[in-house]
């Protein structure tokens, strides 16, 4: 650990709560890197959560952190950021958190175009209750609650985002260390809803539920179930395989932010209330 | 003269929020709660204030918090289905002592139920709702200008208590259009957030203020439970937090208590009652005295936490305590309970969607040994 990354640490709250060979430290450590690099103040960061391993993570950071409800992280953000616009919120979710029970506030945030960056720490299972069936796993793929293999599909979060209308969008995994930096800064830095799908590993349920091996095997697995959307274009132009998801970044266009938009139309009207 | 204003509950509601410093609205539209929402709609922006709608009321109590967390005074308003749905948030706002208002314009349910006839029958809902034992305030209004002030309360409480305050009205009142002279600036008490004494180490649920996010301080803010320092907390350490935040509400019951009383000095029979109907209950009263029975009553505006001492003392003075609700007999309980079998306690129902009438008070008043002289059981 660096002193990079020691100083967004609280160094009183570790250990964390996550198992040996689980990818949400890389991740955490890669997020921590990007907002050095950007420079950002720390009383000024706000880093909200949901409920799952992922959403342990701000129990570790030292910034302003808020662990909220399972499937909610984005609304509470959504009050944060609006009556505090100046703040950088961070909005941390599992995969279920944020595409299940969390569905409706993930395309609606997408949608709405408040300045938020929403990282999915991406495991294709429930963690935190002990490897039950998520939106996100893919077929065929064992949990708890399908031991026999999942018979349903699985949600592609990145064209979920891009058909709910977010204007930042990539995808990368917890393999890549170098590509998670560039991401989040990108993200972290677009004005507008930003999303990064961040494929990742969860050695104790989903890797030992499907016979994937050691984390560091889990680490092949995920290196090779993804690919660079360039590459799978040029390689697979007919039609590529239904399991490999392709990582970069999908969408990157600015367009006028909800908050702009607010602000611009309350000094339109200000005044003209009616008492 | 004082100005004068022919407006709705729920005008009295949006107005009284924005007159107690309300700055963050979040919310869902539903029947007979919607107009709050519209009104805000319309003059937040215009006053520099934030208004947003949400896809649901989960988001929008969520949303609520967040904006509390961010320094903002926070309204979120809504009827039973959406009610339902806040729960979980309430109870996320009441353990981390999130101040923050929510009004619930309730209607018949369960359910969708019948959405634009009024009722009463949230009111086990709004003091247990959430799951866990936990702290709430519940508070009243049975007319429009009692909906401006209460609203105003509900903020006020929320500040000085930091804690969730629940406002019940109905479908009637928030609809219902009354005069009412219009609180001037200053008026009113209006209470804001404690500021702490020092930012730096500051500690979120030590009783030292509130220091919003990004105000020079970093800490953390979890519905686990949790100590001081917003960090987990286990074993006895999270009995004696739990037992501080319900015990700086439930040790101050007789402060929280507002109420009305009427000629309940010399009662033998007393009219207990809350919200809209302690509107029939007055006119019971007074017909009853018209007719030689010696009725007073109590208008309960603090459901939560319910003022037993009030109960008490009139419950070792009179005959019999007739006690009016629209719903099957929920508030009843408490007052049983609080009566400790010291008077007769009489529960009157209506779950018709109609408002109870003054005639069905007397009856229930008059029933049973307390009939006046010479006067017939109407029933
Ligand atoms: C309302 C509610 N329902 C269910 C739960 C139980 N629960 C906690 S975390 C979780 C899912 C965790 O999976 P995911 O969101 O993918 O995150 P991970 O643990 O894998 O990081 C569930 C179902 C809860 N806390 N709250
Ligand atoms: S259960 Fe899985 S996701 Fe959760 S900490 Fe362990 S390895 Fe990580």
């Amino acid at each position: 650990m660096s002193d990079q990354h020691r100083r967004f640490l609280r160094l009183r709250q570790l250990p964390h709560v996550w198992c040996p060979g689980c990818g949400n430290g890389s991740i955490v450590k890669a997020l921590l890197t990007a907002i050095g690099d950007l420079g950002l103040d720390q009383d000024r960061v706000a880093v909200i959560s949901g409920i799952g391993c992922a959403g342990r993570a701000p129990f570790i950071l030292d910034f302003n952190t808020m662990h909220t409800t399972h499937g909610r992280a984005l609304a509470f953000a959504t009050g944060m950021k609006l009556v505090n616009p100046d703040l950088k919120v961070i909005v941390i979710m599992g995969d279920g958190d944020a595409s299940a029970i969390g569905g409706n506030h993930f395309i609606h945030s997408c949608r709405r175009n408040l300045d938020l960056t929403a990282l999915v720490f991406n495991n294709g299972i429930y963690g935190l209750t002990g490897g039950q069936l998520a939106p996100t796993t893919p077929a065929g793929k064992r949990s708890t609650t399908s031991m026999s293999g999942n018979i349903e599909h699985a949600f592609d979060l990145v064209r979920l985002a891009l058909g709910a209308g977010a204007g930042f969008v990539a995808r990368t995994t917890s393999y890549d260390n170098k590509q998670m930096v560039t991401f989040f800064k990108r993200a972290i830095s677009h004005k507008g809803f930003a999303f990064v799908d961040v494929m990742t590993a969860c050695p104790t349920y989903f890797g030992r539920m499907n016979d994937l091996g050691e984390p560091y095997e889990l680490l092949h697995y995920l290196r090779d179930t993804t690919s660079p959307s360039e590459d799978i274009a040029r390689e697979h132009d007919e039609s590529p395989p239904a399991d490999l998801m392709p990582t970069g970044i999908f969408r990157d266009e600015e367009r006028r932010d909800y908050g702009t938009l607010y602000s611009q139309r309350a000094l339109a009207t200000s005044g003209k209330g009616r008492s | 003269m004082k100005r004068q204003r022919l407006i709705q509950g729920n005008e009295a509601c949006a107005h009284g929020a924005l007159y107690a410093g309300c700055s963050f609205y979040a919310g869902y539209p539903i029947t007979p709660s919607s107009e709050i929402m519209e009104i805000l709609a319309q003059e937040m922006p215009a006053q520099g204030r934030v208004f947003i709608q949400m896809e649901d009321e989960i988001a929008s109590i969520s949303a609520i918090i967040g904006g509390a967390w961010g320094g903002a005074k926070v309204l979120t308003a809504t009827s039973g289905p959406g009610f339902s749905l806040m729960q979980e948030g309430i109870g996320y706002a009441s353990i981390t002592e999130t101040p923050c208002v929510i009004i619930n314009c309730q209607r018949w349910g369960p359910s969708t139920g019948q959405p634009t006839k009024a009722a009463q029958g949230d009111v086990m809902q709004a003091i247990w709702g959430t799951h866990g034992d936990h702290a709430v305030i519940v508070l009243t209004a049975s007319n429009v200008r009692d909906a401006f002030e209460m609203t105003v309360r509900a903020f006020n409480l929320a500040e000085e208590y930091r804690v969730p305050v629940i406002l019940l009205i109905d479908e009637v009142l928030a609809h219902m259009r009354e005069n009412i002279a219009w609180p001037e600036p200053g008026e009113l008490p209006v209470v804001n957030r404690r500021a702490p004494e020092s930012t730096a180490g500051f500690k979120p649920f030590a009783d030292e203020g509130f220091l919003p996010f990004g105000a020079g301080s970093r800490y953390h803010v979890t519905g686990m439970a949790h100590g001081p320092e917003g960090f987990v907390a286990h074993g006895e350490a999270a009995a004696r937090e739990l037992r501080r935040m319900i015990g700086k509400i439930q040790d101050r019951v007789k402060e929280l208590a507002v109420f009305e009383a009427a000629m309940l000095d010399d009662a033998e029979v007393a009219i207990v009652s809350y919200g809209i109907t302690s509107r029939p209950a007055r006119a019971a009263a007074d017909q009853l005295r018209a007719e030689g029975v010696r009725a007073g009553c109590l208008d309960i505006k603090t459901l939560w936490p319910f003022p037993e001492h009030l109960i008490a003392d009139i419950a070792g003075r009179v005959d019999r305590i007739v006690m009016p609700e629209l719903n099957l007999g929920q508030l009843v309980r408490e007052v049983e309970r609080a009566a400790g079998g010291r008077c007769e306690v009489r529960a009157l129902g209506r779950i018709d969607g109609s408002l109870m009438t003054p005639q069905q008070i007397c009856d229930a008043a008059r029933s049973g040994k307390l009939q006046a002289v010479g006067q017939e059981n109407s029933k």
